[in-house]
């Protein structure tokens, strides 16, 4: 039985990886493009065929109606909740939504909700990994941001699921870069990870010793990131224009991209050089033109990058530490490559960060690493443990509006609670708990996670009912309730209203959703490439029919293998897979003999004083073998 | 006498017996706890038990592991800290300190009449003014005119405060002492009388008393100075 392959998966805001463990060291698996990263961009093609990744991102300015990027920001949260977001990015709602009902995004006529669109991100890995192997690869370890509420958790679970992928655990971001650095340093010590991405910022504080990764305390933003200084720059580059070329774009989604991918690329840009010019081709065909030095980048971005230093304080008070006594500091995320924000860094923990880990890949690896864990460790991995902690306090609300703490930030996990409840009225059957997590006073200023109803409390007089309601927030930072009526000993029903979640039966059918789109994939996959293999047949029959061994052939041989060549056409234009394969084989058969002739002709002529490494079998007729059959699964 | 937490012969993970914390770990009910043998406890059983490292076991070892892991780190969690420890001990013994608090300030709130506070009595006059101070200090940061004296004066009360609330830390330590003698007299055979179990504990309710009102003071105070 071959050994479970588990593959870690940084599900990013910008961008997203798989990598693997192989041997000694992780390695990050590349796409079919050969590229380590893989945009986490999402668009439907003219046949609403989903297109993933760098294929997708030309989709975001020519027909950006059907394309969405960064849907990481709207992972687990609520249409309330959203509104800031929609001011500064192009999520068009579905018109229908209900109150409380979980958000769906349109992409052309469809609609999706978050976990299907970030699913679908997933699958492609999922591929990018199958391919690599050669086998299926069905179990993955998930990063998520340190910071990421209950709900946010929940809804990466779902995309999991819902991509076919079996999650076996979610690991906070910060912790599995420290895992992908400690696996490299095998030092003890005190290590701060500043994780800075497209869309998030989080600060963990750990002990490494003797290969347990410790967290201690962590703190972060999870609406912090990248993101926040392109859309900066974007702002002014419409304020810009609608100052000096009196348009108004804001509206004008193709301009509104094209000047994203402009500011981008100049951010980018001046973290090597002291300064850039934005040139943007407008879809009016006028140009927008601007110079920006790195030192007015500078002081847009301080405002944002200054948002950092709460957390960073906080996550030191929580630890109990001062700067001095942090030994390294790691930076994460694409944004750490700003020399301001490392100049940041170094003046908030006093020492030059650590920089050697690719800021890009470093979460993956460390997904790797801790797949290689739970699949069972090999030498590399044999005495690593880690021991997370959850980032939000857990409360129940209580009379008055007011949120009781039951289990307390930087706790670590597993750990739970255990709260006794009792009925008011004579009979009461059910038992009505809010959770919520947050550190606020009041259950308004804190995140509502879910409504637990407790059912089936045996009939009894007011007050006597003892019921026992245990909290456990697992490994992956996610609830779980159960209750027991301690007179009675009956398990309690408890029935979970998510706030911000997808129910199980509407996971269970966006899976079956995804299969049949990967079902109707394939095909047309099959399809297109039986298609590919057509054309290349014929044009080279083309090729043949105008070669000297065109000439050996019998009248008889030609008439045949025209008559092949008119059915391959004809079923060329159709979508049965099949027939098409039939046509191709039968066209083959009958162009053997000419494929061998000119063989010998080609080699003959290549030959006449060459050797067989000499020989160029190139293009033409001189290629190799013009017929040969091409392998295709 | 420690709970069974995985199998002697085979290393599987055992279903979580319902122990409290400190027969978790094999402790007796003292409260002076060589907290560095707790931490390698805690590492050696973390190793053993957490779900990371029992992943590929069928779903019951699973569920075992997760429910042991979380008694092992809210055990650990409790046990090491100091007042923790105490109030979880005291808890153990039957006094339902938190259980108190909880209950009257849920009354306070739902009824909307200020919970009633018992000051330590050699606080009262510090308390007093100290409380009319920072109603003043509000005002002023209300209107926008801190007065840097008396954020100075304040600061330097909270700094008091914080010390006291050290002392009584250390007097807390000292009841530890009397309450483990106590409980080693009972092992070695000797009786020991409720009455006698009854004052010690009492002795510590009003210690940790005492400092849970002075800590709740400092954080009224930090918060005013910082907003």
């Amino acid at each position: 039985m071959s050994p479970d392959r588990i593959v870690g998966i940084d599900l990013g805001t910008t961008n997203s990886l798989v990598a693997f463990m192989q041997g000694e060291s992780p390695v990050v698996i590349p796409g079919d493009d050969g590229s380590n990263l893989v945009p986490s961009v999402v668009a439907l093609d003219e046949n609403n065929q989903p297109v993933i990744g760098n294929a997708a991102r030309k989709h975001l300015t020519e027909t950006p109606e059907r394309a969405v990027y960064s849907i990481k920001r709207l992972m687990g949260r609520g249409v309330d909740d959203v509104q800031e977001e929609l001011k500064f990015f192009p999520f068009r709602l579905a018109e229908d939504l209900q109150a409380g009902e979980v958000i769906r995004i349109k992409l052309g006529e469809k609609t999706f909700t978050p976990p299907e669109i970030s699913a679908l991100i997933l699958r492609q890995l999922k591929r990018n990994a199958e391919r690599f192997f050669g086998a299926a690869a069905t179990k993955a370890v998930i990063t998520v941001p340190a910071y990421f509420n209950d709900a946010q958790r929940q809804a990466t679970k779902d995309a999991g699921r819902i991509a076919g992928l079996e999650v076996l655990r979610l690991v906070n971001e910060p912790t599995a870069a420290s895992l992908a650095y400690g696996l490299d340093k095998k030092q003890n010590g005190i290590v701060a990870v500043y994780d800075l991405g497209g869309g998030t910022f989080d600060i963990s504080i750990l002990k490494l010793h003797d290969g347990i990764f410790e967290v201690i305390s962590t703190n972060g933003d999870t609406h912090l990131g990248g993101d926040d200084i392109d859309n900066l720059l974007i702002t002014i580059a419409l304020d810009d224009t609608r100052g000096d070329l009196g348009l108004d774009l804001h509206r004008n989604a193709e301009a509104v991209q094209a000047i994203r991918n402009a500011v981008i690329e100049a951010k980018i840009a001046l973290s090597a050089q002291a300064s850039v010019k934005l040139d943007v081709e407008l879809p009016s065909g006028q140009r927008y033109l601007r110079e920006i030095t790195r030192e007015q980048f500078e002081q847009l971005i301080q405002p944002i990058i200054e948002r950092t230093v709460g957390p960073c304080k906080q996550a030191l008070k929580d630890a109990g530490l001062k700067p001095e006594q942090i030994d390294e500091v790691v930076l994460v995320g694409g944004s750490t490559r700003i020399p301001k924000v490392r100049a940041l860094v170094k003046e908030l923990f006093h020492r030059e960060p650590h920089t050697d880990l690719n800021p890009d890949e470093v979460v993956a690896l460390g997904a790797a690493v801790q797949a290689n864990i739970l699949g069972g460790g090999s030498e590399a991995t044999e005495n690593m443990l880690l021991l997370d902690v959850t980032p939000l306090s857990l409360g129940i609300e209580v009379a008055g509006g007011v949120t009781d703490k039951i289990i307390l930030r930087n706790s670590t996990i597993p750990a739970s609670a255990t709260q006794h409840y009792t009925t008011q009225v004579d009979g009461q059957a059910n038992v009505a708990i809010h959770v919520l997590q947050g550190e606020r006073e009041l259950a308004k200023d804190c995140r509502s996670l879910a409504r637990f109803d407790l059912k089936g409390i045996p009939p009894m007089a007011a007050g006597m009912a003892r019921i026992e309601v245990k909290f456990l927030i697992d490994a992956n930072g996610i609830l779980h309730v159960s209750a027991r009526e301690q007179r009675s000993g009956k398990e309690s029903e408890i029935q979970v209203q998510p706030s911000y979640g997808l129910t199980d039966e509407q996971v269970e059918s966006m899976i079956l959703d995804s299969f049949d789109s990967a079902e109707e994939d394939f095909r047309q996959r099959q399809v297109i490439e039986a298609r590919n293999e057509a054309s290349t047949i014929l044009a080279a029959l083309d090729k043949g029919k105008k070669s000297p061994a065109w000439g050996h052939l019998t009248t008889d041989e030609k008439k045949k293998i025209a008559k092949m060549e008119k059915a391959l056409v004809s079923v060329n234009g159709e979508d049965d897979y099949q027939a098409i394969r039939k046509a191709i084989d039968a066209l083959n058969q009958g162009t053997t003999r000419l494929a061998e002739l000119m063989m010998d002709s080609a080699v003959s002529t290549v030959l006449k004083g060459k050797t067989m490494d000499e020989a160029d079998m190139g293009e033409g007729p001189t290629a190799p073998h013009p017929m040969a059959k091409a392998d295709f699964e | 006498m420690r709970a069974v937490h995985f199998c002697q012969a085979c290393g599987k993970v055992q279903p979580p017996a319902p122990v409290d914390y400190f027969t978790f770990f094999g402790l007796p009910r003292k409260l002076n706890l060589d907290v560095a043998a707790l931490e390698k406890d805690f590492y050696e059983l973390s190793r053993k038990l957490h779900p990371d490292l029992n992943a590929r076991s069928d779903s019951r070892e699973q569920e075992w592991s997760l429910q042991q892991s979380s008694l092992l780190n809210d055990a650990h969690r409790t046990l090491k800290d100091p007042v923790k420890r105490t109030e979880y001990l005291l808890k153990l013994e039957g006094v339902e300190l938190e259980e108190q608090s909880k209950t009257a300030t849920e009354q306070a709130r739902s009824t909307g009449e200020i919970k009633k506070q018992i000051v330590p009595p050699e606080l009262l006059a510090e308390v007093f003014e100290l409380n009319m101070q920072l109603e003043e200090l509000r005002m002023q940061k209300k209107m926008g005119e801190d007065d840097p004296a008396l954020i100075e004066e304040i600061g330097r009360q909270k700094l008091e405060l914080e010390e006291k609330q050290e002392a009584l830390l250390r007097e807390l330590e000292g009841r530890w002492k009397m309450w483990d003698g106590m409980i080693q007299r009972e092992y070695n055979g000797q009786p020991v009388s409720e009455e006698e179990r009854r004052q010690e504990r009492d002795k510590m309710v009003d210690v940790l008393n005492r400092r849970n009102y002075i800590r709740n003071l400092v954080r009224d105070v930090s918060e005013v100075l910082e907003n």
